[in-house]
């Protein structure tokens, strides 16, 4: 469990430094990105296109791997099918995203600030997934009483 | 804001994909960041998480590192409370419901091809795209 600990927080770490050097953190930048029709900003697209060089390396070691180095085997989501949770979810988010500028992983980070916008959206964040949790928890209780 | 500069997004965009990529090499997981976080909390169904509350602490450690030493903070943010709090409770809940973010079924997502993130990512990016939109040029402001 140590070692596993150990490489959630060193990949942590560089997740954080990456936010703020790439000023992912920042929702002006982020909104920037996203207002194609205004004074467009192509940071995001770089941040994109860089996170995916060695995401994709590592992701095509992994084919070649019957398990990670800490765990005895890859918890990789396997389905594909799109299903209506997928876009329905996807909506939601694009949504918020664009009312604020700030996504989950900039969330987490722009707390380092210790702004209250980011405590207040974090808290709020938190909250929406509570709700997910008790709406999806109640469903399939009434699907087992059924 | 300070014009844009491709060297700090390219390089704060491999520091990203090196932490998915020793992820998912070292732990065999998806660095998903919304997934951690309600695992983090206990919101993903079972006891909070130890890799998700270790991965938050790594991520609120390396912004202040950073923030410290290598980019001053100077973060612009115009929404007001109640767009802060309706914004939060969509992430969250969207993120949930759609089992990703940006992280997931962006960064991870789109580099193993997944076809459910690639879905994802092109919906949550247009309407995010289509909402700034809206509420900078139609809407009169955000």
């Amino acid at each position: 469990m140590v070692p596993r600990l150990l490489a959630s927080i060193l990949s942590g770490l560089l997740f954080g430094a990456g936010l703020v050097i790439s000023d992912m953190v920042n929702p002006a930048r982020v909104l920037a990105f996203l207002d194609v029709t205004g004074a467009w900003d192509p940071s995001l697209a770089f941040v994109m296109g860089g996170a995916l060089i060695p995401s994709s390396i590592a992701y095509a070691i992994k084919r070649n791997r019957t398990r990670p180095v800490f765990d005895t085997t890859f918890h990789v989501p396997t389905s594909r099918v799109i299903d209506r949770p997928l876009v329905g979810g996807a909506i939601l988010f694009g949504l918020g995203w664009g009312l604020v500028g700030l996504c989950p992983g900039p969330a987490i980070a722009s707390l380092a600030t210790g702004r209250w916008e980011a405590v207040l959206f974090t808290a709020a964040m938190l909250a929406g997934m509570a709700a997910y949790r008790m709406a999806t928890s109640r469903g399939s209780a009434r699907a087992q009483a059924s | 804001m300070s014009s844009f500069n491709f060297l700090w997004p390219l390089a704060g965009g491999l520091l990203i994909g090196l932490s998915a990529a020793l992820y998912l090499l070292l732990n065999g997981r998806v660095a998903g960041i919304s997934g951690l976080t309600a695992s983090a909390v206990g919101l993903s169904g079972g006891r909070p998480g130890l890799l998700g509350l270790g991965f938050l602490g790594g991520i609120l450690a390396g912004a202040a590192a950073a923030f410290a030493f290598i980019r001053e903070p100077n973060l612009t943010i115009t929404a007001s409370p109640l767009l802060l709090v309706a914004g939060g409770l969509l992430v969250g809940f969207g993120t949930r419901l759609g089992s990703g973010c940006t992280s997931g079924h962006g960064v991870c997502g789109l580099a193993r091809l997944s076809p459910r993130s690639i879905v994802s990512t092109l919906t949550f990016m247009a309407v995010a795209a289509v909402t700034v939109t809206v509420m900078r040029h139609l809407a009169g402001g955000a």
